[in-house]
This record gives C-alpha cells, structure tokens and sequence, in this order.
C-alpha cells in the first residue's frame, strides 16, 4: 500500500500526525496551568486516523467531528492559530468564542463541526449527505464518532436511513476502547464494523494506528459514496493515551484502564511508528525528520502567542448570534 | 377570499413553499405514500416526486439529524413529527442541535429548519402520550421560534414565513382544529413571526390564548358581548419570538388580564406570559392575574376524565366573571 502512495503524500501524513500531537499536547499544558477555560477531551495516540482518513478526501466534502475532534479540524487543514484562539475564548476563534473545543467548526470549508452530544453528529451527517445527493454534487460527508457513539441510538437511526437512503457518507468509527470508562468490548462484543452486516452495508475493520491503512479504506469508501452506491462503516482499532478529558483521574491512577494495557500501546504509538518505516523507506530523513518538527514547535508557539493576544468577544454582541433573523433582547 | 380548513391551509403553504424554492423538501413518517395521517401532504409525491418528498422508517432522530445537517448545507427541510409527544425520541437534534447551531458556531451558519407536528392538544381521546401541549418545552430553548396558529389564515400565512425564514422553527399543529374552517385571501399572503392577532378588540379585559383555546375564549366572548362586557382576545401566534407590546398595551388599556391555555399550567407559557406583564405593567393592573391550562396530570383517556382535564368554557367564563368583580 505504501509504495503506492506517492511520497510527498506520505510525509503529509507525517507531518499533520505531528502536528496533532504537538497541538494536543500544547492544550494538556495549558488547561494543567489553566491558561485555557474549557472541557479538553485530546486525541493522543489516535492520531493516524484523521492524519489518514483527511487526506482521502477531496476539497469540498463535509466533515462532521465529535467531542474529541481537534484532530480532525487539523487533518483538514484548519489553522492552529484560531483554533488556539477558540480554546482562549477569544474573538479571532472559529467559532468567535462562542463554541470551545466540543464545537470546532469551519464552514467556509465545509467542516460542519465538532459536536458535545455523543452520537448525534451521525444524524446530521446523513443531512449533508442527502444535500449532496439533491443538489447532485459529488460531495461526500465523513462522520466520526467514537466506540461510545456506536452504542447511541442515533448510531443504528442514522446507519439504517444512510443505508437505505444510500447517502454518499462515510460512517468511521475510532474504537479507542472506552466510552469514558465502559470498555468497548463489554459495550459492542460483536465489533462495531460488524454491525453493518445489519444494515446490509459495507462495514470494515482497520488499524487505527497506520495512517496508510487508514486512507486506503476511506479512500475506498469514499470512491464508492460519489458513484451513489451509498455509505460504509469503518471502524478504526487505536487506543487513547489521556484520560476521557483533561482531569479524569484515571491518567494518573489506575482505576478503569489497567496500566500493563497503557503501556502495551504506547509501545504501538502510530507516529513512532510511521516514522521507522518512512526511515526505513528512506522518504524520511533524520534531518528532514528534525526541521518538520522544528517548524511545528515554531507553528504551535507563534499560534499560542497570537491567539493570546487576541482580544476577548464583547458579550453585548451576544444577542446577534443566537438568530440569523433577529437579535435576542439583553436584558 | 376563501373558505378552507386549518388542515387545507397548510398544505396550500407547503405545495406553494415547494413550487416556488426547490431546495424546500419534506421529509417524515408516512407523509409521502399515505400523504400524511390527515391527509395533509396528499398527491405530494405525483407532484413534488419521492426526492422532495420523503418517506422515512420510524426514526425521528434520524429525521431530525438528517434535517439538521440538510439545512446546514444549502437546503430548507420540512421534517415532520407525527405527533408532539414523539419529540421525546428526538429532543436532542431539537434542544441541542437544531437550536443551538448557528450560536455555537459564532453566528457563521443558518439552520433553516423547520419542524412541524401534527399532533398538539387533547379532545380526542388518544390518551397521554398523543395528547399534549408542550409548547413549553421548546420556548424554553434559545435558538428555535415557536408557532402555534389557531385558524386557517394564521396557519398558512405563518407556515408559508417559517419556510423562508433562515433559523430553525418549531411549527405546532393542533389536532382538533384541522377540520375547523376560516377565511384566507386568494392571493398569495404571509404573517411576520413575533406579530400577535387581536382577534377581538374589547376594553374591559383582556384574554391572551393560543390554539384550542382561542376558539373557547370567542364563543364565551360572545356572551359577555350580549350583557354589554368587551373583551380583548389576543392571540400571540408565535411563542418565541412573543410580542410583548401587543400584550402590554392591551393590559394597560384594560386593567385587567385572564391567560388561557390548554397545557398544563404549572411551568407553562401562560406563567412566562403573566411573568411579563407582571414585570412590566403591574402598575396598571386592577386585578390579580387570572390563569387558565391544564391540571398538573397526564392527559386522561376516558372521556369525562379528558373533558374534565381540558380547560372548559364554562370555567373561562366563571374566571372571566371573577377578575371583573374587581372594581376599576
């Protein structure tokens, strides 16, 4: 698979694996020395998938994220900047202060956005699919959700009208093995991808911690959503590192994750990983390996910067963001 | 002019909707094949073709999902929800998605949605869980407007700017009046959101109501007329946004106010309503706010239990007689 992807491709993934972790891992210090507000659900360790399944896509195709989505808004290419921004509350973030890190969104790109309700971004997916469908694009919608979402009712709602609809989506599931505490094999025994036998429905199974495996699939499952033959449901294998968010106290104590599992999978860590094998292909050099992530330090603190210095939203604005029609009267 | 029925009303505002913007659709449980339990969406397939009008399995949270994300990305659904009572299975898409959308994205989208139920309100012996009012649950929620119209003309001229309007809509269908008729014009006409009908104009007291009860409160009206009271009967035909200033002027001609509502009354529109004028006309009232809804129960199915439970004209009028004994 890898010899067929071209190489600047495979140093992209690279790079935008980095560049997840490198964010995520920024976020974690500053919620520890509380310089960001907010609930922080980081995607360490399950950085393959959107590094992945993003660049699999072409430009134009919705995205529908969930709670643990920064990730994914990097995958596609949205700025660090005001993102950072967003997490500082500030005006100049996506969402312009008003949403935080649940509700990441770019709708200029078509990135519909993050969302705190687990499982209901798979609704809404099939909403862009089927806009798609009547407007007669050849868009596609990706929807990510997680083992979690996979036990919601809008899960098996949402899969069975897709299907039956044959909606242009591609349904992927980052198993990351918990539902905040409930494991993922007491909560879906079968395996999600297997569910969509029920809904007669191409479900696959991935490695969640190879990005190349990743895009293969989605790419697949994207090819077969814009010639109309409808959704497939991937389910991604990873392992999250944090805890549920930012101050569960299970990242420091052994309480639903026993700590020899922890460490079985930080030994798999997908960008170590990728890394000897770039290396070992020679498309990754020490020195190139050295000046992508000196670029990225360089990104991640010219981006904190700014958007600290970026200027609060004024609440008297408030009132003009709840309608598109009408304000709202502050009293 | 013309005479048609609630029902009749609203489909004239969907088809004519449908003709005049394509990317307006309708979606929901049976109302493409069997053009909806009352018939509302009739002959809609032949006409619109099954892609704008879509018959979906017994979903509602895919439904409204499904409308959610549509609406976000170009297209202005009409997603249907059999009955009231069903926004149980899907208040998520409602309360969190649909409403709070173009908030939590800092004012960048437009979810231009709307919801419509068929089944609001009681009289039909369908028991408690196809029975009710729950207009205040969703006037609860920032982000979503409320419509509740008590005759034919509202009900189209309202569904017809809901349509176009770019924020999502909760459009509220009372049962029991799809089959009473009004007047509506020939011509093509609508009705702002947030503007209340004075359906009566009277200085003696004044009756705010909405739906069922607005129809009560005339006839009862009716009789005070014959013994020389006028009553004011407003109808705000929107709960969010609600003209306020139609009610407050109202009361401050009058003195003296009555809200008659069929939901339950405790924590209903009709307090948030009393709240107001309250709060910004007490000075000008000369009796106690009086307040009509329902008992704080289930809707009941045996017949004497169900008329017991909806508020009565009778009880309208005793009340009506009670806040008028106050002396000016």
């Amino acid at each position: 698979m890898v010899s067929l992807i071209p190489k600047k491709l495979l140093l992209k993934m690279y790079t935008t694996m980095l560049r997840i972790r490198s964010f995520e891992t920024k976020v974690a210090e500053l919620f520890a020395e509380g310089k960001i507000p907010g609930l922080y659900h980081l995607s360490i360790g399950q950085e393959a998938i959107p590094a992945g399944a993003c660049l699999a896509l072409e430009k134009g195709d919705y995205l529908v994220s969930h709670h643990r989505g920064h990730g994914h808004m990097i995958g596609v290419g949205l700025q660090m900047s005001k993102m950072f921004a967003e997490l500082f509350g500030r005006e100049t973030g996506y969402n312009r202060g008003r949403g935080g890190s649940m509700h990441l969104a770019d709708f200029d790109r078509n990135i519909l956005g993050a969302n705190g309700i687990v499982g209901a971004g798979i609704a809404i997916a099939n909403g862009s699919g089927l806009s798609a469908k009547l407007r007669k694009t050849k868009q596609i919608t990706i929807c990510f959700f997680g083992d979690g979402a996979s036990q919601e009712g809008s899960f098996h709602e949402g899969l069975n009208l897709a299907a039956i609809w044959k909606l242009p989506v591609i349904f992927l599931c980052e198993n990351n093995q918990y539902a905040f505490s409930y494991p993922s094999r007491l909560g879906c025994p079968v395996g999600v991808a297997t569910r969509a036998m029920a809904y007669g429905i191409p479900g696959m199974k991935v490695d969640g911690n190879d990005p190349v495996a990743v895009y293969g699939v989605v790419k697949k499952a994207a090819n077969r959503a814009r010639k109309g033959e409808g959704p497939t449901l991937i389910e991604a294998i990873t392992y999250r590192w944090r805890g549920h968010w930012e101050g569960d106290p299970d990242q420091h104590e052994e309480i639903y994750r026993p700590r020899q599992e922890i460490n079985e999978w930080l030994k798999k860590d997908p960008i170590l990983r990728f890394r000897e094998k770039l290396l070992r292909l020679g498309i990754l050099t020490e020195t190139i390996d050295k000046r992508i992530k000196k670029n990225i330090e360089t990104e991640v603190e010219k981006s904190v910067k700014w958007a600290e210095s970026s200027p609060y939203p004024d609440p008297k604005e408030m009132d003009k963001d709840v309608f598109a029609t009408m304000r709202v009267i502050l009293e | 002019m013309k005479e048609i029925t609630y029902r009749d009303a609203i489909r004239e505002a969907i088809q004519e909707e449908m003709e005049r913007d394509e990317t307006v659709f309708i979606m929901g449980e049976d109302v493409g094949v069997y053009g909806n339990i009352f018939g509302i969406t009739k002959g809609f397939i032949e006409k619109f073709g099954k892609e704008r009008v879509r018959d979906t399995p017994l979903s509602e949270t895919a439904i409204l999902g499904c409308a959610v994300g549509a609406a976000m990305t170009g297209l202005r659904p009409i997603a249907e929800i059999m009955y009231v009572d069903f926004t149980g299975v899907c208040f998520d898409q409602i309360i969190n998605q649909a409403a709070k959308m173009r908030f939590m994205s800092g004012g960048k989208i437009k979810v231009p949605l709307v919801i419509r139920t068929n089944g609001m309100g009681a009289g039909f012996q369908a028991a408690a869980q196809h029975s009710q009012c729950l207009e205040a649950l969703f006037m609860h929620i920032p982000g979503i407007k409320v419509v509740l119209p008590s005759t034919p003309y509202d009900a189209k001229g309202l569904l017809k700017t809901s349509i176009r309007d770019d924020d999502p809509v909760i459009y509220l269908e009372h049962k029991l009046l799809y089959f009473t008729k009004g007047l509506i014009p020939e011509e093509e006409y609508t009705i702002p959101l947030g503007i209340a009908d004075i359906k009566r104009i009277g200085d003696d007291i004044t009756v705010i109501a909405t739906q069922a009860m607005i129809h009560k409160v005339l006839k009862v009206a009716e009789t005070f007329a014959k013994k020389g009271i006028e009553i004011e009967v407003i109808d705000p035909r929107t709960l969010y946004p609600l003209d306020v200033r139609t009610i407050l002027d109202s009361v401050k001609k009058t003195g003296k106010v009555l809200i008659v509502t069929e939901e339950c009354k405790f924590g209903g529109s009709g307090a948030e309503i009393a709240a107001i004028i309250a709060e910004k006309a007490f000075n000008h009232l000369k009796a106690p706010i009086g307040r009509i809804g329902a008992p704080n129960i289930p809707v009941p199915f045996s017949p004497p239990l169900e008329e017991f439970y909806i508020p009565s004209e009778r009880k309208i009028e005793e009340t009506i007689q009670n806040i008028l004994k106050h002396s000016n």
